[in-house]
């Protein structure tokens, strides 16, 4: 139970997505976790501007399934299947999180000075959340893919294409990181 | 029912992104930072496995559902599309630290805030919908 209740080690995480891509598979669907953004588009009438959205969303309807089971695993995960066990960040993360503004980092998992209510009702606050949105949105839809489809399942198969985005998801990731959210915060 | 089994896969995937710390912020800040090696881990091992397991299906050792072979979905050829495409998600996943599988694990943990997230994610791809034929594919 200990083992189940601590932060799997990375060398068990990957190989159960690995095993979660082919469960995909084996459906005979793909992994990829970015489709259900347009199937949710097209379900609102996103069909009726833009040609993209026009598709029969049904039988997209098996994505949304895994999206609901998602929100729910999250929610057996953090309420049934952990102990208060803080991320082992290393202290020089930390450290340079705390100078930028963020305390306790680590002890959840996403900062409060980003997620939490207060930052929510400030202008700063609310404006990181939705760029940030539209940047994940327009990219993955932009690039084909997110990391599922393109850095687990198209590089498991070998694909010259989802190696490019893949790059293109470190390049932008090492700039926002090292260089943006320093000015942000 | 049919959805059952979708569902389940969901709740496994969840789970496992969950546990594995890969929904964190700030595993995915220290990865940014060549701080750690976690998620470079968890990603090396998910791809090394997918490659074997998907080499095994290429040689029908491994079969799909009703017997028929595993056909992995090939990606069309291009570059802008991927290198610009990639960098933007790039700035989207490090600046709120999920990517789109994470952005709903996240919401069941109870970071009620994703929800935003979710409906400017989706508002972003609309947006990739409408511009499209405008961009460097």
């Amino acid at each position: 139970m200990e083992y189940l209740l601590n932060p799997w080690p990375w060398y068990v995480s990957g190989p159960l997505i690995a095993f979660t891509m082919m469960l995909l598979l084996y459906l005979g669907k793909t992994f990829g976790m970015s489709s259900n953004l347009s199937t949710m588009c097209s379900i609102l009438g996103g069909g009726k501007i833009s040609e993209f959205f026009k598709f029969d969303w049904k039988e997209q309807s098996w994505n949304l399934a895994v999206v609901i089971g998602a929100i729910i695993g999250g929610f057996i995960a953090t309420h049934f299947l952990s102990n208060d066990v803080v991320t082992d960040l290393n202290i020089k993360t930390v450290e340079e999180l705390k100078t930028l503004g963020f305390s306790n980092a680590g002890a959840s998992l996403v900062p409060d000075e980003i997620y939490n209510l207060e930052a929510l009702l400030s202008l700063k606050g609310i404006a990181i959340l939705i760029v940030g949105g539209l940047l994940v949105g327009f990219g993955t839809r932009y690039a084909g893919g997110c990391t599922s489809g393109h850095a687990i399942t198209g590089l498991s198969s070998l694909q010259r294409p989802s190696l490019i985005a893949v790059i293109g998801f470190f390049i932008g990731g090492l700039i926002m990181t090292n260089f943006i959210l320093p000015l942000i915060f | 029912m049919k959805y059952i089994k979708f569902l389940l896969i969901g709740m496994f995937f969840g789970i496992v992104l969950v546990k594995s710390e890969a929904v964190s912020w700030y595993r995915i800040y220290e990865m940014f930072r060549f701080q750690s090696f976690h998620m470079y881990g968890i990603i090396g091992t998910a791809i090394v496995s997918g490659i074997i397991l998907l080499q095994l299906s290429k040689r029908n050792i491994i079969k799909g559902a009703n017997g028929s072979p595993i056909v992995v979905p090939l990606k069309e050829n291009g570059f802008k599309r991927y290198i610009f495409g990639g960098i933007i998600f790039g700035f989207g996943w490090a600046l709120i630290g999920a990517c789109p599988g994470p952005l709903y694990i996240l919401l069941g943990t109870g970071v009620y805030s994703m929800a935003i997230v979710i409906i400017a994610a989706i508002f972003g791809t609309f947006i990739y919908g409408i511009i499209k034929d405008k961009l460097p594919h």
